[in-house]
Parts: C-alpha cells; structure tokens; sequence
C-alpha cells in the first residue's frame, strides 16, 4: 500500500523547538530531570553541542543516555567480557558482543544467533502486556541480524507463591509470554520458574530467543552509502511506551510516584509475525542494506545507531513516521516504544522490489530519508531542523560512571552463618523430606506453566522442559542443532556474588552436556538492584568478573545479553541474579538424551563427589536459611563431566542422564523417576561412605559437577572404563525397574510414585488455579 | 536401545504413485504451522505445494490442507477474516467437487467460518492456552483423510490452542452423530469443553474434515509426543497422527488420480 504523510495542518500545531530556536534561546528552561538525565548528564549535552539541545535533542539523549541503553553504570565491568576472551574462544564467533546478538558458526555453513533480555519492570506495571513485548523485542533482535527464530525460553522470578499479589503476576506474566509467543509460531522450550519473596516487587522476566541462518545471511545494524533509502516499516508510532528505557526501567519503584502504567509497551503479535516473515523475505532477496529492530528509545536510537555504525550520517524527516495518534510531539514521536517496527536502509536500485514485498505482506511503510556523508544526524520537521547531532555522541559515547562499591560489611555475619537447623534422621524423615522438597514451589513440577506455552509448532524440538535443556534441529537433513538451557541462582549470588555468578554458568554448561550438546557460547542477562547503592554496585561488579573468568576458564565466550539495574522496591534490592543462558551443539540431535529413564534393568551410575554442601540450598531455603558459603565451583571438573556426558551420549552408552543442582541428588533421582513415570531401585550406602555423608545430606546437598545417568547393560563395562580413565568419580546406585512404580531407597524408605507426582503435580494448580 | 533415530519414519517405501498426489497447504498471514503440514505431506510419501492465500487458483492440486496459527490473529472470531481470502473461494467451490480438504486447528475454525463444517469454537472452557500431548478416537474411518485407521482406533496427538471448544445447538450436535460425522473424540479426557467430546468433524460427503489437535506433529520419531496409543513409544517418537496424510494419499491414488 501506499502512504502519505502526516497533513501539514496537523503539524502546525506544535511550536517547534528548531536548532535554530535553541541556538537563539540559550536560556529557555528545559525539562531535563523529568526526563531522567543529571544535571552534569545535561551540562555534558549543551558542551557537546556547543547550545542548549533542543526539545527533541533532549528527548534523544535522555532515552540513549539512560542507564537500559547506554549501560553507563556496568560499561567498565561489562568490558571484562571482551578482555578476557582468548582467541581460541573467538574460533567459532562469526560476531560478537555489539550488535544486536551474537552469532555462533556452528558448522554445515549454519550459524545461530541467541540472545537473553529483561523486561522486569514493565512486567510487574502491567505484566501480560510487559512480558508479551519482551518476547516480541527480543524475537525482533534476532530477525534483525538475518535470521528466523526457532525458538524462545523464559527464565521467570516471582515473589512468594502465596502472596495477595503474586497470582496477579503470574497469570499475567505466563499468558503474556504465551499469548505472544504462540502467535509467532515459536516453540517455547525451556527456562526456569523461581518463588522467593526477595523478587516481590520486582520480578524479573527474562526472555531468550534463538534464531538460525546461514552465513551469507547475517546481516549488521549499520548504514553505509550516501544515497541509500531509510525506511520505517512495520507497526504505527504510538503513544506507549514514551520513556520505557528511561523512566520506567532506569528507576527504582518508589510508592510515592504516579503509575508508570502509560510507560509500558502494547504488543501486536499478529504484527511480528508478518513482519518476521516480511523481513525473512527482504534477506532472501537481498534488499536490505542494514536493518536495525525499534526497541528502547525508537526511533531515537535505530536512527542514532544505524548513522554511527555507518560511515557517514543520516537526514530524515520526522513527519513522514505513521502515526497511530497524530497529536504526538517530535520529541514523542523519538521516544516512542511501539513494538513491531523495523528501520533498514534499502539502496535506490532496490526501493521498488522492497515496496513489492511489503505489500504482498500488506506491512505498512514510510521512506524517512536518506543516508549522508555529512556525519551528522539531521531530522527534520516539515523541513525544519529539530536535531542535528553527532550521532556517535547519542548512541556510543554517552557517559560512563565508575561507580563506587564496597563489599557489604553485613556479608561477613551472612557467610559465617551456616546451616545449622537439625537434619532429618531415619527413612521415614528423609522420605518426608523429599516429599517436601518436590512439592514446595521452586522444585515443583512448572507444566502449569509450560503447558500454556505451544513447544511443537516448527516440528523441529527434540527436547523441551522439564528435560534439561531445549534442543532444537536446524537441519533436518543432517540433525544439526543446537541445545541451550538458562540457569541463575540467587541465593548463591547473594552468599558469594564472584561465585555464584559462575555456580550460574556451571549450571547452565552442565545442563546443555547434560543433554548431550557441546558448550559454545554464552549470553547473560543481569538482573540486580540499585547501582547507586555501592553494595549492589560491588555485587554486580564482583558477578561480572566470576562470570568472566568461568567463561575463560571454559572456553565459551559471551556474545551479548542485557543489564538490568534498578530492581529493587523501597531501598530494597533483589537478591543478585545473573542468568547465564548456553548454547550447545549437536552434529546430530538424534543422540539427544532425555532427563528420565526407561528401560527395564538399566544401571543407574551417580557421577560426582558430594559434600556437606547445604548453605544455600533449596532445603535450607524451606526452613529459612540463607547463609554459610554457596556449593564450591570447580570448572575443570564441570568440563571434564561435560566431555564425559557428551560423549557417552554420542557413542550411545547413556539412555537418560540428569544433573544435579537445586534439590541435590532427591530432586534428580524424583525428576528421572517421574520424567516417564518409571521407578527404581537404589541403594547409596556404598557411596555415602565413600564420600563420608549420611543419607540425609547425600539427598539433599548441591554440591556441583554432579549427574545421574542411566546405562544399558552392554554398555556398562565401557562406560566404567571411560569415566575411570578420565578419573572420574562415579558409582552404581541402583536399577532401572519398570514394575515397582516407586523409588526404593533399599535399607531406608519407599517413596511410591503416584504419592510423589501427586506431591510434586499439585503445588501450582493449587494456588494458581 | 529402541529409540529410533530422528528422521527415519518414513510411512511407506517410495512410490511414485503417491508423490505424484499434489497436496496444497495455505499460507495467511498468522498462519503457523504450515511448514509442519508440509513436512507431514512429504514424510507420507506425497507432493506438498504452497499456496498464498492471495492466489487466484489452487494451483492444480489434488487436495488442500488449511494449518493451523492464528490468520489475522484471530482478533476478531478465529478464521473470521480468513474465510474471505480469494483461494478460499476456489476451496469452497473444489470441496463440493469432493477435493479432499483438511482444516487444521485455525483452519478448523476457518472450515466452519466458510460453512464447509456446521458449529464453531469458542474459548477453552478453563480460559487458557493448553499445549498437551490428547489421546483421540477415530470414529469414522471412511473419510478421505481417515481411511488408513481401524474404526475406534486411537492416536495420541498434541493439541495446542486457546479456543479449542467445539460447539453447536443440539439438533446439529445430534445430527452429526446420526450420520456418522463426528470423525474424532476426545477419549479419557475433554481438554476444552467441547460439546460430546468431538475433536474433529466432516461434512456430509466425507472429504471435508476439521480437528483441532494436530497430526501434523506426531509423523516423526524424535519431534512428536512421549506417547502413543499403538503402545509404548520412545522419547518423543509417537507418530499416530500420519496417518491422517497416508490415508489421502492413498485413497487418491486408489480413486484414480
């Protein structure tokens, strides 16, 4: 279809602020703390430009230079990732942190690209609407870099399940993910749902998406070529989400202050869904020069983004956006947040064949301007100038704070104090205790949840939850794929911030292995409180750098992921939470293995060593604990499980494997049971003398670089004979049975598996519904 | 290990007879789950061709699937707008020639919005997205998309929407099950509410058909569900719902084409 622009009697009615008003009007007053910038933020503007900005100027820079775009509080943690990334790591990166999302070679001339993001805060405003954008937005940075989703996850955090407010949350947060995602037509595979009252007022959704393409299809964020067309194509410009990244997610909640409600985005799934398809065309026609998604801060940053990626500058005019209000301002219509649009940058030659494709799609478009070498970002309003900026100076060169931190003085009292409650003694206890466990709400069965999400649709996943990883099939000639699992733990990054950000990337490593798929690369969405608060500043620094060094120390690098700051209520932040998501390769996700077993006299073998490992624990946290020191990290042991898992799953020796993490032993050993509705017979004397612990804590401690496998009685011989080689700690703790329907811990208790699944079934319908 | 490698099933040995079948399936705008159609046509043995909902003709195919999604999404009533699109026209017109057509979740709702099919769906009765591996029954194996099932056999397929509740006044309901034309039930259990149980229906000729669940997602080991009701089954390797595209194929091929 064809488009005209904005009437000019609607324009009229603004005084426009033009650059050569602010040059002749040096002391008008501007509203530049309602925007969010500080007073030496905005000093900084009027030295750039060598004038006081004008209205629009000021709009631009106050999105970018919030802390959601310009990460001017981590930019001096976050360069670790890039510091500590060895050349060997870098093998198999076809490109790196910096653009929209990373992409990973992973062979066959395939790549992929994934990439994890918050949208906490507009979740918790307005959570159906908040979580349905955070899919959208993240699934529209994955487009943007020439691929087509395959897949999306979502690592979830809730209050206390029993809080007035967190049915709300949930209900709201769950159909939001699946009412966008499943009109995309994007199987939800995998993520985590966590309960803890520390996320009450702040609960963190975090969405990953996945997307594949071929080398020769990736396509960059940049414009290139005087000449060339801008084009904004997609949904109309709105009036939500004005200050999303500035005032909504660069601020904590305060009671005090109005409803942020208006500050939330509102998705079009249907929208996406053609521009997905509408976009995946434009690449295969080759139209489509640089591409860049509308997310946070619009227009203001695809325009100030696409121009300083570039080589030279940018000149549009702002009244040629389709609006979907025509009373916008300028500055609005910069800032505007509305979803399901995309900017690219389309050479003259190809105007005609781009205009085709989007009105076969019937997707709505407007030609904005055109590419200079001026290098200067010029826009317009009917004709007159409202910025005229150093686009470099909007989008990479915003301030960059070192922020002051100091290790918590309370931490000391925190980590001294171990779990010392009584631990269960006897069968009967212990059995109680596991029951316990698989019912309380993080270690629950979550298909309340999943259920609402469509895992089929592509008819490519060969695992999904509650198996632990995703694994998605990209060729389906080959069985090429990819496996990738999100994991966080805040307990343990609250005990110990370095540590626990790499107790994250271990879980996350062993749980893609776990699966089956080589570990190749790592994105990470950081979730923590204020970073005004020095001792959440500390936090956050002291995470990155464990993430960092993990990430060295393993070999996988991180090619992109997301800061979130300002989670925290009242003066009261979050527990640090570091998601760390992993991609795995497969040659062939044929050899995937699932989490349970199922044939009939198999060896079950538990790899590992265990400790008294119980501070900051799930059981701990069922009575209240939180203190001592997390599990022990060793990465070298988590690589050489990982070789040992991958393997084993290659050369056919494993039907089941599961690791060990929140729950410890009790939880794998019931989610194995459970995952096909197949009992077993164990008996772990033998190993809780060799490790010197009793039943009790052999259950329930999470130490790491730990599974449970199960394995065929031919292959027992050479399995032992691997794991011994390598030196592996590994030892025979029971039988596969599929007659007794329960778990025998032979000597101690019986747990039946209908009392378990009832146990484990009924924690989220009962207070969900 | 019984675990069958990803990609193998394969319905039959390959006949030309059935690859020369040209099977379309639709694309709308919103439209989801037509490349897992396409897949499903091809792993029974025949010729998937892709239609545009734009197109003026149906592109001398044999039959026509309509997948599942959500066409224009669904904003107004499911397959509300959809039904208006060009090629549903000739659809409309090849399906009282007796072309054999197979409506697919949304194109379930897209069928009964063109009045191909009687009744309607309206919103699962417990008001959510539900995404869960159903056991059905065949009912009525003399269709053009069910002749390669016995009479009451069952299949397990997924069934993924959010408004999956079939209904319909009681003298169509009863009307139905007089002629024979409820072609799938729910068995064990009703995930949605739907009136009698029915999964899926045809018209009175038999070569129009529309369920909700979706057997285009259980016709390769390795990516269908956990179980199936032939018995048990590997790690994803239920394959029940292939039979749904064998059996066009083949009663095709057998009707002279």
């Amino acid at each position: 279809m064809t488009v005209s622009a904005n009437s000019t009697a609607e324009q009229k009615k603004f005084n426009i602020d033009t650059v050569e008003h602010a040059a002749s009007t040096p002391d008008t007053p501007l509203p530049w703390a309602e925007l969010g910038l500080k007073e030496d933020e905005y000093n900084r503007v009027v030295e750039i430009l060598g004038r006081r900005p004008t209205a629009a100027e000021l709009a631009m820079y106050s999105v970018m230079w919030s802390e959601h775009c310009s990460y001017k509080s981590s930019k001096v943690h976050l360069k670790q990732f890039g510091d500590k990334v060895t050349e060997k790591m870098k093998e198999h990166l076809l490109v790196g942190i910096g653009e929209n999302a990373g992409v990973v070679d992973i062979g066959e001339g395939w790549a992929v690209t994934f990439k994890v993001e918050s949208h906490n805060h507009p979740s918790f405003v307005e959570p159906y609407q908040g979580a349905a954008t955070g899919v959208g937005g993240i699934v529209r940075d994955i487009i943007s870099m020439g691929a087509r989703p395959v897949a999306v996850m979502d690592p979830l955090r809730f209050g206390a399940i029993d809080h007035p407010d967190t049915a709300r949350l949930v209900h709201g947060i769950v159909s939001g993910i699946g009412g966008y995602g499943n009109s995309l037509g994007l199987p939800n595979i995998g993520g985590e749902v966590v309960f803890d009252s520390v996320y009450q007022g702040n609960p963190l959704v975090n969405a990953l998406a996945v997307g594949v393409m071929r080398h020769e299809d990736i396509r960059l964020a940049n414009a290139s070529g005087a000449g060339n067309k801008v084009v904004l194509f997609g949904a109309r410009t709105g009036g939500d989400g004005i200050g999303g990244a500035s005032v909504l997610a660069s601020e904590s909640f305060d009671d005090a202050k109005p409803s942020k409600r208006p500050a939330v985005q509102v998705g079009d799934p249907f929208a996406e869904k053609v521009l997905i398809e509408c976009c995946l065309e434009l690449f295969k026609a080759s139209v489509v020069e640089g591409i860049q998604d509308l997310g946070a801060a619009g227009i203001s940053c695809a325009t100030s983004e696409l121009a300083s990626n570039g080589d030279g500058g940018m000149h549009v005019e702002l009244t040629k956006v389709l609006l979907r209000d025509p009373s916008l301002t300028p500055g609005e219509i910069l800032m505007s947040e509305s979803q399901e649009r995309m900017m690219a940058v389309v050479t003259p030659e190809n105007v005609e064949a781009f205009e085709a494709i989007m009105d076969k799609w019937n997707v709505e478009y407007s030609w904005l301007g055109e590419v200079t070498d001026t290098g200067r970002l010029i826009i317009d309003w009917d004709g007159e100038t409202i910025v005229d900026v150093d686009p470099r100076t909007v989008a990479h060169e915003g301030p960059v704070y070192n922020r002051p931190f100091h290790r918590p003085e309370w931490l000391d009292g925190v980590q001294a104090d171990s779990f010392g409650e009584e631990r269960p003694f006897g069968g009967e206890a212990v059995k109680n205790a596991v029951l316990e466990l698989m019912a309380s709400p993080n270690m629950c069965d979550k298909s309340w949840v999943t259920n609402q999400y469509d895992r089929y649709v592509q008819g490519n996943t060969a695992l999904a939850m509650p198996d632990d990883a995703g694994v998605i099939r990209v060729d389906e000639e080959t069985g090429l794929g990819v496996a990738i699992s999100t994991d966080a733990n805040g307990r343990y990054t609250y005990l110990n911030p370095y540590e626990g950000a790499k107790l994250a990337l271990a879980e996350s490593y062993r749980n893609v292995a776990t699966s089956g798929a080589r570990p190749m690369a790592v994105t990470d969405c950081l979730n923590f409180g204020s970073p005004e608060d020095p001792e959440v500043m500390w936090q956050f620094a002291e995470a990155v750098r464990g993430l960092a060094d993990g990430c060295q120390e393993l070999g996988v690098p991180v090619t992109g992921g997301n800061v979130s700051l300002y989670n925290q209520t009242g003066g009261v932040a979050i527990h640090p939470t570091p998601v760390v998501g992993v991609l795995g390769v497969f040659d062939d996700v044929a050899r995937r293995t699932p989490s349970g077993w199922r044939e009939d006299g198999q060896a079950i073998y538990l790899m590992g060593v265990t400790r008294d490992e119980l501070d900051g624990s799930e059981f701990a946290n069922l009575r209240g604990h939180l203190g001592g020191q997390p599990p022990k990290v060793d990465l070298q042991a988590e690589k050489l499980l990982g070789d040992l898992l991958i393997n084993a799953s290659r050369d056919g020796m494993i039907d089941a494997a599961h690791d060990l993490s929140e729950g410890g032993l009790a939880a794998a050993l019931s989610e194995m049971a459970l995952r096909f509705g197949v009992g077993a017979r164990i008996g772990l004397d033998e190993v809780a003398e060799r490790d010197g612990v009793d039943l009790f804590t052999l259950l329930f401690s999470e130490s790491q670089a730990r599974a449970v496998v199960s394995v065929a009685r031919s292959e027992e011989v050479r399995f032992k004979d691997m794991c011994s080689a390598r030196g592996f700690a590994h030892s025979r703790i029971g039988v596969v049975d599929t007659e007794i329907g329960a778990l025998d811990f032979q000597g101690h208790f019986v747990l039946p598996l209908d009392e378990l699944k009832e146990a484990h079934e009924g924690t989220l319908p009962k207070h969900f519904g | 290990m019984s675990t069958p490698l990803i990609g193998d099933y394969s319905a039959a040995p390959e006949d030309a007879a059935l690859r020369a079948v040209r099977v379309g399936v639709i694309t709308f705008p919103g439209t989801l789950d037509d490349r897992d159609a396409a897949r499903a046509v091809r792993l029974a043995g025949g010729t998937a061709v892709e239609l545009w909902h734009g197109d003026a003709n149906l592109h001398d195919v044999d039959a026509v699937i309509i997948p599942g999604g959500f066409s224009y999404g669904d904003y107004l009533r499911a397959g509300a707008i959809s039904r208006f699109a060009p090629l549903m026209e000739k659809v409309v017109d090849a399906s009282k020639g007796g072309m054999p057509v197979l409506g697919i979740c949304n194109g379930f709702q897209i069928l009964t919005e063109a009045h191909l099919l009687p009744g309607s769906m309206i919103k699962n009765d417990h008001l959510k997205f539900m995404c869960r591996d159903q056991l059905l029954r065949v009912e009525n194996n003399a269709t053009a998309w069910t002749s390669g099932y016995t009479q009451g056999e069952g299949m397990v397929i997924p069934l993924k929407n959010q408004d999956g509740q079939y209904v319909a006044d009681e003298k169509t309901l009863d009307e139905l099950e007089g002629e024979g034309r409820v072609v799938f039930r729910y068995d064990g259990f009703n995930p949605n509410g739907s009136r009698r149980d029915i999964a899926g229906i045809t018209n009175a000729a038999g070569n129009v058909v529309g369920l909700m669940p979706h057997p285009e997602h259980a016709v390769e080991a390795g990516f269908g569900p956990d179980s199936s009701a032939r018995g048990d089954v590997a790690l994803r390797g239920g394959t029940d719902g292939i039979g749904v595209f064998t059996s066009v194929l083949t009663s095709l091929v057998a009707g002279g084409k």
